[in-house]
């Protein structure tokens, strides 16, 4: 574990955009130069006092940061282990923490002059993120989303509609997340001059997976400032959990405490219908290997051949065959720990919350409470978990209630 | 010199412009898009662009992505891609092939197993769409080192700063992409392309072939006009796709060739 800066974990990525052997630029010549420039623009917004106030005061009054970092009392005591708190970051306006990177990207946007949004989205948090920024700052906004995806999240669907965002079902490949970036990314190459690609994760060629990092950091940055006002000044958690799609809020959670060799990181991935051979997950670190797509090397869910195989999971937001490059390097240098829950675990977990704690989650984060509900009763009173509860259920209660066999037809 | 610089040198020696067509390899079936690559080189095509299908062509339009899903369906894989090149060479020594797709299933196979693959299959050069000059230490310096051209996209938003980096590293020929888009999307315009064309050919004596968005003879020929050939992708496979035999593909082909040379 490091203890000087030339050895730390927070000084990625390098020049080239890599963690490693991880991330890099690999888009077609069409988009290098507008990449480019939006490398140089965040480079410059980084030092620039003017652009984090307008973040910072945009995050308080209109995202209503910082969310609370609160002790769920219950769900310790149900468990009788480890203390558990939770980082409410689904009271965040529109429900998820979607919206903290989107403020900084759409700034940016505003800053080169685009005038016309697009996104990607697959459970709809990111999307309706976009459409919300974009309605508040008068910006034309397209929404690309798988049309499997369409059908799964309808309620964020209608959602971005009332925002004014333009939402475009995608029908290629299974119709699913990763359908809906090479779409966004075919839009992007076509309408490059006066459109800003606004990514919702930490993936995607460099700088993007870095910024979404830094603009997510807000989270854990948070945690480490609330859990000194409960725990005692200098009181660090001991284990710090989040789900993993792409993994942004994941990262946004880990990356302050990378450096911090005390804290025990560990970030979990969709498992679906378990992670074997049948490939029926979206597992990229346990079951994937490394590959190239939507700009970035990481791990990859692909067959002998390089051909990507279709993730799946019961979760929209997880369903995607890759992970944040970040991720893939903090897990081949073993900073991070990195497991699978399947769609049978999150289930349960995700009716726990509601009973124990009256918080209905969405399946993301359910995902990371299986975990929790794993190791909590296995760990000493002292030990401090915090889970990073990312996303709220609203959007899920169908798909859960088809699941659990209840008829929503009234 | 590569079968590539020698078609080139050939051209310019007959005072005519390269005619270059795509097709994706397995599409719709092996031995149907076999068939047609064989027949390519008697239909008046100078260099082949063979398509290795990929799950995600970001840089593709419908119909090329859905060749991509037909040949995969069918059963297409990065060996048998290389068969087919193997194959034409039994029959043909001269006519550059180049193999364009996306870096995955290249660095899923090893990049120096697949460039030793490749140049035994008598591949002549590679376009790899999501290999900017940032990344060429992957697989650009690496082929041509085995002595495979690695031919370079400069697209519309290339401006003059960015030009020189592209054309570094790059060999056998300049692919400039006359929109941007997507393949398959808009018409070229001849005089959108020549001036770029000749700012191009200005930084470079490599030869600058015009691709994306040439659909008939017409077009093929006005391009060729302003560049040193025309490249034709998406409107062959959309006759492969819609089912034509070999035998129509082929005519339709040697219809947008006669175009190119026409000039």
């Amino acid at each position: 574990m490091p203890d000087d800066l030339i050895n730390s974990f927070m000084t990625g990525p390098d020049e080239n955009g890599r963690f490693g052997q991880f991330g890099g630029r690999f888009v077609s010549e069409t988009l290098m130069p507008l990449i480019l420039s939006l490398e140089a623009e965040y480079e410059k917004a980084k030092t620039d006092p003017t652009f984090w106030a307008e973040m910072e005061d945009l995050w308080k009054h209109y995202v209503g940061r910082p969310s609370p970092l609160y002790y769920a009392d219950r769900m310790t005591k149900h468990f009788g282990g480890a203390k558990i708190y939770l980082k409410r970051d689904e009271l965040n306006h529109t429900g998820a923490h979607k919206i903290n990177n989107v403020l900084g990207q759409i700034i940016l946007a505003r800053r080169m002059g685009k005038t016309r949004i697009i996104a990607e989205t697959g459970a709809g948090q990111h999307g309706v993120a976009t459409a919300t920024v974009c309605a508040k700052f008068g910006l034309k906004c397209i929404v690309y989303m798988g049309a499997h995806d369409v059908e799964r999240q309808a309620p964020n669907v209608f959602r971005m509609r009332l925002l004014g965002a333009e939402v475009i079902p995608v029908t290629s490949g299974r119709g699913t997340l990763k359908d809906a970036m090479n779409d966004a990314l075919r839009d992007w190459v076509t309408n490059v001059r006066d459109t800003f690609y606004c990514i919702g994760t930490v993936a995607g060629p460099h700088p993007y997976p870095a910024m979404v990092r830094d603009f997510q950091s807000i989270i854990g940055k948070e945690v480490r400032w609330q859990l000194a006002e409960q725990e005692g000044e200098g009181r660090l958690p001991d284990t710090i959990i989040a789900a993993i799609g792409g993994g942004s809020n994941a990262m946004g959670l880990f990356f302050p405490f990378l450096d911090d060799p005390s804290v025990n990181i560990i970030g979990v991935e969709a498992g679906g219908k378990g992670v074997d051979d049948r490939m029926e997950h979206c597992a990229s670190l346990t079951g994937g290997r490394p590959g190239v797509l939507h700009g970035n090397r990481t791990y990859l869910l692909q067959d002998n051949d390089g051909q990507i195989l279709e993730g799946f999971s019961i979760s929209a937001g997880l369903d995607y065959p890759g992970i944040g490059p970040e991720h893939s390097w903090l897990h081949d240098v073993g900073r991070a720990q990195y497991v699978s829950i399947t769609d049978v675990e999150a289930l349960e977990a995700f009716q726990l919350s509601c009973k124990l704690e009256g918080i209905i989650p969405a399946l993301e984060p359910s995902h990371a409470l299986a975990h929790v509900m794993k190791i909590a009763p296995t760990l000493p009173a002292d030990h401090i978990i915090v889970m990073n509860m990312c996303g709220r259920g609203d959007k899920d209660i169908f798909t859960v209630a088809k699941h659990l066999g209840f008829d929503m037809k009234i | 010199m590569t079968r590539i610089d020698a078609k080139f040198a050939d051209l310019r020696a007959r005072g005519k412009k390269a005619f270059v067509a795509y097709v994706m390899a397995g599409d719709p079936d092996y031995a149907t898009s076999l068939e047609i690559v064989k027949g390519l080189p008697g239909a008046g095509v100078d260099i082949i662009e063979l398509g290795m299908p990929f799950t995600d062509p970001m840089a593709d339009g419908t119909t090329i992505q859905l060749a991509g899903q037909r040949a995969l369906a069918g059963g297409q894989t990065l060996d048998l891609t290389l068969k087919m090149a193997t194959e034409l060479r039994k029959t043909d020594q001269t006519t550059p092939i180049v193999m364009m797709g996306y870096y995955n299933p290249i660095f899923s196979r090893g990049v120096d197993r697949f460039l030793e693959q490749a140049k035994a299959a008598g591949i002549d050069g590679l376009i790899v769409v999501d290999l900017p000059p940032e990344e060429d230490t992957e697989l650009c310096l690496p082929a041509q080192k085995a002595g495979l051209n690695f031919i370079r996209l400069a697209t519309p938003t290339t401006d003059d700063a960015r030009l020189p980096k592209v054309l570094t590293n790059t060999s056998g020929f300049v692919y400039y992409v006359s929109i941007t888009g997507i393949t398959g999307a808009a018409q070229a315009q001849a005089g959108d392309v020549a001036p770029e064309v000749a700012r191009i050919k200005a930084k470079t004596d490599l030869p600058v072939i015009v691709g994306f968005g040439i659909k008939t003879p017409e077009t093929a020929a006005s391009i060729a006009r302003v560049a040193d050939g025309a490249v034709v992708g998406s409107a062959i496979v959309e006759r492969i796709g819609r089912g034509d035999s070999p035998a129509q593909v082929l005519e339709f082909v040697r219809g947008l060739a006669e175009g190119a040379h026409s000039v």
